[in-house]
């Protein structure tokens, strides 16, 4: 049986193809989510690397912000689901999944059997999120994958407020302006980020293992803040932006073999 | 499932004339007589009290003093869709978008004296209790000061402790006389012992025909939308005191009874599963809200906020404790026990947290008590960000991603419970 996952979140559209629920097939990954020509970008882009079409696929289930917009797919789900799901399925003995998105963070509480058992979000604002990094990136002319090695050779990372993105932005610019090192101002600024999410996590408890999702996990400076500052490991696969995508096409499949 | 959710069309009908007998119509009569009735006595020439929701209803009812409820105003005004308008009134004025919207909007009223969502007569006096909230004094002192007309205050401070002692009920007896001593020499009133006493067994019929209809919930399905209460409850701020609320709260009562005898609800979808809703309903959004619920066939069967107007007590010394033991006025124990009592009497299967930017003290100790009423009730919790009156602070988009989580967590423990 073919399942597709669908993750149309607020800045990516992500896209996974499996089979029986075991092996990913196909996956794709296009910038643009809710309200682009993203969604349609990244299944074009599935299709042609699994050279398969719509018609072979049996059930879709679309996730994410964009969810109750697509309609292209037989259902839809949260994305806290789907990442739990997805998280597992890479993590077995997966108990706290950590995902920061495009703008929101959240952090997922898993039982032993594997059930998300409760989650913690963010409120309304971006800060602690993928868009104050983007933010940020942007002040200091950098792409988003600079960061991490850029913050690697960080000797005393800047205080930068996690309390809004707005302000954090003049509090960069003030320290630029005052001569204050780039390095050390991409760590502060990643330690910013792994602050706000770190206070969250601990609302909702932490216990291993711990594993990051969403396209901020790509970010090493990050995930090694959030690890020094909850005192645990945190766990990171290369596929962690397609956990969604991967829960929902899981979803597919339970629903099929009920 | 949770994907096979349909939003079907809004279709307006016209509304069906209300039953003059049914607990609707009798609820929503004296819900708006209580404004219409001292707008009346204020054309007359009679003094008119603004009162906070919780101060004792007894000292305005017995006195004979017509009343207006500015917490329920603006609960009608952003229900109706003005909360925006009034509150940017109010913050023209030099008052943070920080300050509790009700408060906001009541003070932007006392400057443009009208609103055609939810006009009130204006006030000769303010009676002000603070076991709801400490806001309220800053908020009636500025009004105070804005309309130059006395204010009386009740202090009923939080109790850190989980009893109410001795020696607050004496503070307390001793403020509630003093008020009634001042609105006498302001207003020439008189206070009556037997209308007192008559007045005390409104409130608590009222009072007891209230809480043992929300308590009806403790049937599975619930014999009402817990939203109903939401509305109902506007006639426990306003009238408690008032022999017809009791009379509407038993018929209330009476219709639950037999809606659960038949099998009916006015939750009028399959409930599939039960929550607790926790704070101030975001009046805002109150159909949007209701509906992300009740397209899920979640139904909200019960809530602390609709509870807490409810006072009963057998003497003045239990009436005084009962004021002292409003939700906001207890401690953190307290008040998670109130609310855990209150899931296991429902079967409550998840915990919904609105945190309302206007109310900080409510939604503060929020997080850890949800933690704790999660942890002892073995429920899953979510928590949105909205407001209770000022609509720019709340996301539909943010709220249906948690109550769809929160859905999603109930099915999949009620598999596993079944499995």
């Amino acid at each position: 049986m073919i399942t597709l996952g669908i993750d149309i979140g607020s800045t990516t559209s992500k896209c996974v193809l499996m089979r029986d629920g075991q092996d990913i097939i196909a996956s794709s990954l296009r910038v643009g989510g809710l309200g682009t020509e993203g969604p349609a970008e990244a299944l074009a882009e599935l299709w042609e690397k699994a050279g398969i079409t719509a018609e072979d696929v049996d059930r879709t289930i679309v996730t994410g912000y964009g969810r109750n917009k697509y309609e292209g797919a037989d259902g839809e789900v949260s994305e806290l689901t789907c990442h739990a799901l997805g998280g597992r399925w890479v993590f077995p003995e997966l108990r706290t999944l950590i995902d920061i998105g495009g703008q929101d963070a959240k952090i997922i509480s898993l039982s032993e059997s594997g059930r998300m058992s409760n989650f913690v979000m963010n409120d309304k604002c971006a800060a602690g999120t993928g868009r104050f990094l983007d933010v940020m990136a942007n002040i200091l002319r950098m792409d988003i994958d600079e960061l991490d090695e850029c913050a690697s050779k960080s000797v005393k990372p800047a205080s930068i407020s996690s309390t809004c993105t707005v302000f954090a932005e003049s509090e960069v610019i003030s320290q630029l302006a005052n001569g204050v090192e780039r390095p050390d101002l991409v760590a502060g600024i990643c330690e910013s980020v792994a602050s706000r999410v770190g206070a969250l996590a601990r609302r909702a408890g932490v216990v291993p293992k711990v594993c990051m999702s969403g396209g901020v996990a790509k970010n090493g400076a990050v995930r090694r803040a959030l690890a020094k500052s909850l005192e645990t490991d945190i766990d990171f696969d290369p596929m962690a932006q397609y956990f969604g995508a991967i829960g929902a096409a899981l979803y597919a499949y339970r629903q099929l073999t009920k | 499932m949770a994907e096979e959710v349909k939003k079907p069309e809004e279709v307006k009908k016209p509304r069906k004339p209300l039953d003059p007998n049914s607990a609707k119509y009798k609820l929503g009569k004296i819900a708006s007589d209580a404004f219409a009735t001292a707008i009346e006595a204020k054309k007359q020439g009679k003094p008119v009290a603004w009162v906070s929701s919780n101060f004792p209803v007894e000292i305005p009812e017995t006195l004979g003093l017509a009343t207006a409820y500015p917490e329920n105003q603006a609960a009608g005004i952003a229900a109706r869709g003005a909360g925006e308008r009034m509150c940017e009134v109010a913050e023209a004025d030099g008052y943070s978008n920080d300050i509790c919207a009700y408060a906001r909007i009541s003070l932007a009223y006392a400057k443009l004296k009208e609103c055609p969502e939810q006009d009130v007569a204006m006030p000769d006096v303010l009676l002000c209790c603070n076991n709801i909230c400490n806001c309220m004094i800053k908020w009636y002192e500025n009004l105070s000061q804005e309309l130059g007309i006395p204010m009386i205050m009740l202090d009923i401070p939080f109790n850190p402790d989980y009893e109410v002692s001795d020696a607050e009920v004496a503070y307390v007896s001793g403020q509630f006389w003093d008020a009634v001593h001042q609105l006498e020499d302001l207003f020439g009133l008189k206070w009556d012992d037997d209308r007192f006493e008559q007045v005390t067994g409104f409130s608590c019929r009222a009072s007891r025909a209230w809480l043992e209809a929300t308590a009806q919930a403790k049937y599975t399905p619930s014999p009402f939308n817990g939203f109903d209460l939401l509305n109902h409850m506007a006639v426990m701020v306003t009238a408690r005191g008032k022999e017809e609320a009791g009379e509407a709260m038993e018929t209330l009562l009476k219709e639950y009874k037999e809606n659960h005898e038949k099998g009916e609800s006015t939750f009028r979808v399959e409930e599939k599963h039960r929550i607790m809703f926790e704070g101030i309903a975001c009046w805002p959004y109150l159909r949007a809200t209701s509906r992300g619920l009740k397209d899920r066939g979640i139904n909200m069967v019960t809530t602390i906020y609709a509870d807490a107007f409810g006072f009963d007590y057998n003497s003045f010394d239990e009436m005084i404790r009962a004021y002292c033991s409003v939700p906001n006025a207890i401690n953190l124990e307290k008040s998670r026990d109130k609310r855990v009592k209150l899931c296991k009497d429902n079967n409550v299967e998840g915990l919904l947290v609105h945190t309302n930017r206007s109310c900080k003290l409510w939604s503060g100790f929020m997080a850890e008590m949800s933690r704790q009423i999660g942890k002892e009730c073995n429920i899953p919790v979510t928590s949105f960000d909205g407001d209770q009156a000022d609509p720019r602070n709340f996301s539909e988009a943010q709220y249906d991603t948690r109550v769809q989580g929160l859905c999603e967590i109930m099915e999949a423990n009620k598999e596993a419970k079944e499995a």
